[in-house]
Protein backbone atom coordinates (compact mmCIF):
# COMPACT_ATOMS: atom_id res chain seq x y z
CA UNK A 1 0.00 0.00 0.00
CA UNK A 2 2.35 2.44 0.93
CA UNK A 3 5.49 2.02 -0.41
CA UNK A 4 8.96 2.56 1.71
CA UNK A 5 9.52 5.86 0.03
CA UNK A 6 6.38 7.89 0.14
CA UNK A 7 4.78 7.92 3.25
CA UNK A 8 0.89 9.52 3.46
CA UNK A 9 2.09 12.82 4.88
CA UNK A 10 4.42 13.21 2.16
CA UNK A 11 1.89 12.34 -0.15
CA UNK A 12 -0.26 15.27 0.94
CA UNK A 13 2.95 17.54 1.11
CA UNK A 14 3.71 16.86 -2.31
CA UNK A 15 -0.33 17.69 -3.21
CA UNK A 16 -0.64 20.65 -1.69
CA UNK A 17 2.70 22.23 -2.75
CA UNK A 18 1.42 21.05 -6.84
CA UNK A 19 -1.83 22.79 -5.77
CA UNK A 20 0.36 25.92 -5.00
CA UNK A 21 2.69 25.80 -8.09
CA UNK A 22 -0.31 25.83 -10.21
CA UNK A 23 -2.19 29.06 -8.66
CA UNK A 24 1.61 30.66 -8.67
CA UNK A 25 2.08 29.96 -12.80
CA UNK A 26 -1.91 31.28 -12.42
CA UNK A 27 -1.20 34.21 -11.31
CA UNK A 28 1.74 34.63 -13.38
CA UNK A 29 0.18 34.07 -16.30
CA UNK A 30 -2.69 36.32 -15.41
CA UNK A 31 0.66 38.42 -15.21
CA UNK A 32 1.36 38.22 -18.39
CA UNK A 33 -1.83 39.16 -20.17
CA UNK A 34 -2.06 42.29 -18.17
CA UNK A 35 1.48 43.31 -19.31
CA UNK A 36 0.45 42.57 -23.02
CA UNK A 37 -2.71 44.05 -23.06
CA UNK A 38 -2.73 47.06 -20.73
CA UNK A 39 -2.03 50.77 -21.99
CA UNK A 40 0.21 52.54 -20.27
CA UNK A 41 3.64 51.75 -18.38
CA UNK A 42 1.70 52.66 -15.29
CA UNK A 43 -0.56 50.18 -15.52
CA UNK A 44 1.85 47.26 -17.29
CA UNK A 45 3.64 48.29 -13.96
CA UNK A 46 0.97 47.15 -11.56
CA UNK A 47 0.46 44.12 -13.73
CA UNK A 48 3.74 43.41 -13.44
CA UNK A 49 4.61 43.68 -9.37
CA UNK A 50 1.66 42.71 -7.98
CA UNK A 51 0.23 39.35 -8.96
CA UNK A 52 3.55 37.89 -10.68
CA UNK A 53 5.14 39.05 -7.05
CA UNK A 54 2.44 36.63 -5.13
CA UNK A 55 2.64 34.08 -8.65
CA UNK A 56 6.14 33.63 -7.38
CA UNK A 57 5.95 33.38 -3.55
CA UNK A 58 3.21 30.26 -4.54
CA UNK A 59 5.41 28.91 -6.57
CA UNK A 60 8.48 28.85 -3.94
CA UNK A 61 6.03 28.05 -1.34
CA UNK A 62 4.90 24.90 -3.46
CA UNK A 63 8.41 23.96 -4.23
CA UNK A 64 9.59 24.16 -0.77
CA UNK A 65 6.75 21.52 0.09
CA UNK A 66 8.18 19.64 -2.38
CA UNK A 67 11.58 19.63 -1.89
CA UNK A 68 11.33 19.44 2.35
CA UNK A 69 15.03 19.94 2.98
CA UNK A 70 16.75 22.29 5.26
CA UNK A 71 19.15 23.48 2.80
CA UNK A 72 16.46 24.06 -0.12
CA UNK A 73 13.85 25.51 2.13
CA UNK A 74 15.58 28.24 3.66
CA UNK A 75 17.59 28.96 0.09
CA UNK A 76 13.68 29.93 -1.13
CA UNK A 77 12.36 31.70 2.00
CA UNK A 78 15.39 33.78 1.18
CA UNK A 79 14.07 34.19 -2.60
CA UNK A 80 11.09 35.03 -1.41
CA UNK A 81 11.90 37.42 1.05
CA UNK A 82 14.75 38.88 -1.58
CA UNK A 83 11.87 39.33 -3.93
CA UNK A 84 9.55 41.05 -1.38
CA UNK A 85 12.13 43.23 -0.70
CA UNK A 86 13.39 44.18 -3.92
CA UNK A 87 9.98 44.47 -6.13
CA UNK A 88 9.15 47.70 -4.54
CA UNK A 89 11.86 49.23 -5.02
CA UNK A 90 11.54 48.86 -8.95
CA UNK A 91 8.52 49.70 -9.30
CA UNK A 92 9.02 52.85 -7.25
CA UNK A 93 12.21 53.59 -10.09
CA UNK A 94 10.01 52.85 -12.96
CA UNK A 95 6.71 54.59 -11.45
CA UNK A 96 8.82 57.65 -11.08
CA UNK A 97 10.48 57.80 -14.28
CA UNK A 98 6.92 57.03 -16.24
CA UNK A 99 5.72 59.44 -14.25
CA UNK A 100 8.30 62.10 -15.06
CA UNK A 101 8.49 60.50 -19.12
CA UNK A 102 5.50 60.07 -21.68
CA UNK A 103 4.78 56.74 -19.73
CA UNK A 104 1.79 57.74 -18.10
CA UNK A 105 -2.13 58.23 -20.12
CA UNK A 106 -3.08 61.38 -18.30
CA UNK A 107 -6.66 60.88 -19.99
CA UNK A 108 -7.33 57.74 -18.26
CA UNK A 109 -6.46 58.95 -14.77
CA UNK A 110 -9.13 60.09 -12.55
CA UNK A 111 -6.78 61.80 -10.20
CA UNK A 112 -2.91 62.84 -11.04
CA UNK A 113 -1.54 63.79 -7.30
CA UNK A 114 1.99 64.59 -9.05
CA UNK A 115 0.33 66.90 -11.55
CA UNK A 116 1.59 70.31 -9.93
CA UNK A 117 4.93 70.83 -9.72
CA UNK A 118 5.93 67.01 -9.60
CA UNK A 119 9.78 67.11 -8.99
CA UNK A 120 10.24 70.52 -7.59
CA UNK A 121 10.38 69.77 -4.07
CA UNK A 122 13.06 66.52 -4.82
CA UNK A 123 14.30 66.30 -8.29
CA UNK A 124 15.93 63.06 -7.54
CA UNK A 125 19.49 62.25 -7.46
CA UNK A 126 20.77 62.84 -10.81
CA UNK A 127 19.19 66.33 -10.81
CA UNK A 128 20.71 67.53 -7.35
CA UNK A 129 24.08 68.16 -8.51
CA UNK A 130 23.21 70.29 -11.69
CA UNK A 131 22.35 73.27 -10.31
CA UNK A 132 18.79 74.64 -9.40
CA UNK A 133 17.38 74.81 -13.09
CA UNK A 134 18.05 71.27 -13.26
CA UNK A 135 19.33 70.73 -17.24
CA UNK A 136 19.39 67.05 -16.98
CA UNK A 137 22.24 65.52 -18.10
CA UNK B 1 -1.59 5.92 -4.62
CA UNK B 2 1.81 6.02 -7.50
CA UNK B 3 -1.33 7.30 -10.32
CA UNK B 4 -2.03 10.46 -7.62
CA UNK B 5 1.78 10.57 -7.71
CA UNK B 6 2.07 10.59 -11.77
CA UNK B 7 -1.06 13.16 -11.88
CA UNK B 8 0.86 15.31 -10.17
CA UNK B 9 4.04 14.86 -12.03
CA UNK B 10 1.53 15.53 -15.08
CA UNK B 11 0.28 18.36 -13.61
CA UNK B 12 3.79 20.02 -12.91
CA UNK B 13 4.60 19.60 -16.44
CA UNK B 14 1.58 21.51 -17.37
CA UNK B 15 2.14 24.40 -15.61
CA UNK B 16 5.96 24.44 -17.01
CA UNK B 17 4.01 24.98 -20.53
CA UNK B 18 1.91 27.73 -18.80
CA UNK B 19 4.64 29.41 -17.76
CA UNK B 20 6.54 28.91 -20.96
CA UNK B 21 3.04 30.52 -22.88
CA UNK B 22 2.79 33.41 -20.63
CA UNK B 23 6.63 33.78 -21.02
CA UNK B 24 5.97 34.14 -24.46
CA UNK B 25 3.14 36.67 -23.88
CA UNK B 26 6.15 38.94 -22.50
CA UNK B 27 8.60 38.63 -24.94
CA UNK B 28 5.79 39.72 -27.11
CA UNK B 29 5.68 42.83 -24.84
CA UNK B 30 8.82 43.42 -24.41
CA UNK B 31 9.66 43.40 -28.68
CA UNK B 32 6.70 45.89 -29.09
CA UNK B 33 6.75 47.74 -26.19
CA UNK B 34 7.18 51.75 -27.30
CA UNK B 35 9.26 52.92 -24.33
CA UNK B 36 12.74 51.62 -22.84
CA UNK B 37 10.33 51.42 -19.08
CA UNK B 38 7.89 48.61 -21.01
CA UNK B 39 11.37 46.73 -21.98
CA UNK B 40 12.39 47.17 -18.41
CA UNK B 41 9.21 45.64 -17.03
CA UNK B 42 8.99 43.23 -19.39
CA UNK B 43 12.57 42.23 -18.50
CA UNK B 44 11.59 41.85 -15.26
CA UNK B 45 8.29 39.67 -15.57
CA UNK B 46 10.71 37.22 -17.84
CA UNK B 47 13.31 36.74 -15.44
CA UNK B 48 10.36 35.95 -12.56
CA UNK B 49 9.15 33.58 -14.78
CA UNK B 50 12.33 32.05 -15.51
CA UNK B 51 12.47 31.56 -11.56
CA UNK B 52 9.25 29.92 -11.22
CA UNK B 53 10.45 27.38 -14.01
CA UNK B 54 13.30 26.66 -12.08
CA UNK B 55 11.60 26.10 -9.18
CA UNK B 56 8.92 24.19 -10.68
CA UNK B 57 11.10 21.86 -12.52
CA UNK B 58 13.29 21.54 -9.09
CA UNK B 59 9.65 20.46 -7.56
CA UNK B 60 8.93 17.96 -10.73
CA UNK B 61 12.66 16.18 -10.72
CA UNK B 62 13.11 16.26 -6.62
CA UNK B 63 16.52 17.77 -7.74
CA UNK B 64 17.48 20.39 -5.38
CA UNK B 65 20.48 21.26 -7.30
CA UNK B 66 18.94 24.28 -9.31
CA UNK B 67 17.89 25.97 -5.69
CA UNK B 68 21.65 28.17 -5.80
CA UNK B 69 21.06 29.25 -9.25
CA UNK B 70 17.47 30.31 -8.48
CA UNK B 71 19.01 32.56 -5.48
CA UNK B 72 21.84 34.30 -7.89
CA UNK B 73 19.69 34.47 -10.52
CA UNK B 74 17.49 36.79 -8.34
CA UNK B 75 19.89 38.68 -6.84
CA UNK B 76 21.04 39.31 -10.56
CA UNK B 77 17.76 40.51 -11.96
CA UNK B 78 16.66 42.89 -9.29
CA UNK B 79 20.60 44.62 -9.70
CA UNK B 80 20.39 44.49 -13.68
CA UNK B 81 16.43 46.18 -13.85
CA UNK B 82 17.56 48.77 -11.17
CA UNK B 83 20.62 49.63 -12.92
CA UNK B 84 19.01 49.57 -16.65
CA UNK B 85 16.05 51.97 -15.11
CA UNK B 86 19.26 54.95 -14.00
CA UNK B 87 20.07 54.78 -17.58
CA UNK B 88 16.69 55.51 -19.05
CA UNK B 89 17.10 59.07 -20.42
CA UNK B 90 14.44 61.55 -18.16
CA UNK B 91 11.99 63.87 -19.58
CA UNK B 92 11.28 60.92 -22.61
CA UNK B 93 11.19 57.78 -21.28
CA UNK B 94 13.19 55.94 -24.01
Amino acid sequence: MTGPAETGLEIALDTVGTVLIVLGVLLTLVASVGLLSLPDVLSRMHAATKPQVVGLLLVVVGGALHLRTSVDVWMLVLVGAFQLVTAPVTAHVVGRLAHRGDGVRRDLLYVDELDDSPDVADPGPDTARTGPDGEPG
Amino acid sequence: MSTLLSLLDAVLVVSLVLLGLSAVLVVVRLLRGPTGLDRLVALDVLVAEFLCGLVAYAALTGDSALVPVVVAISLVGFLGSTTVARFVRRGTGR
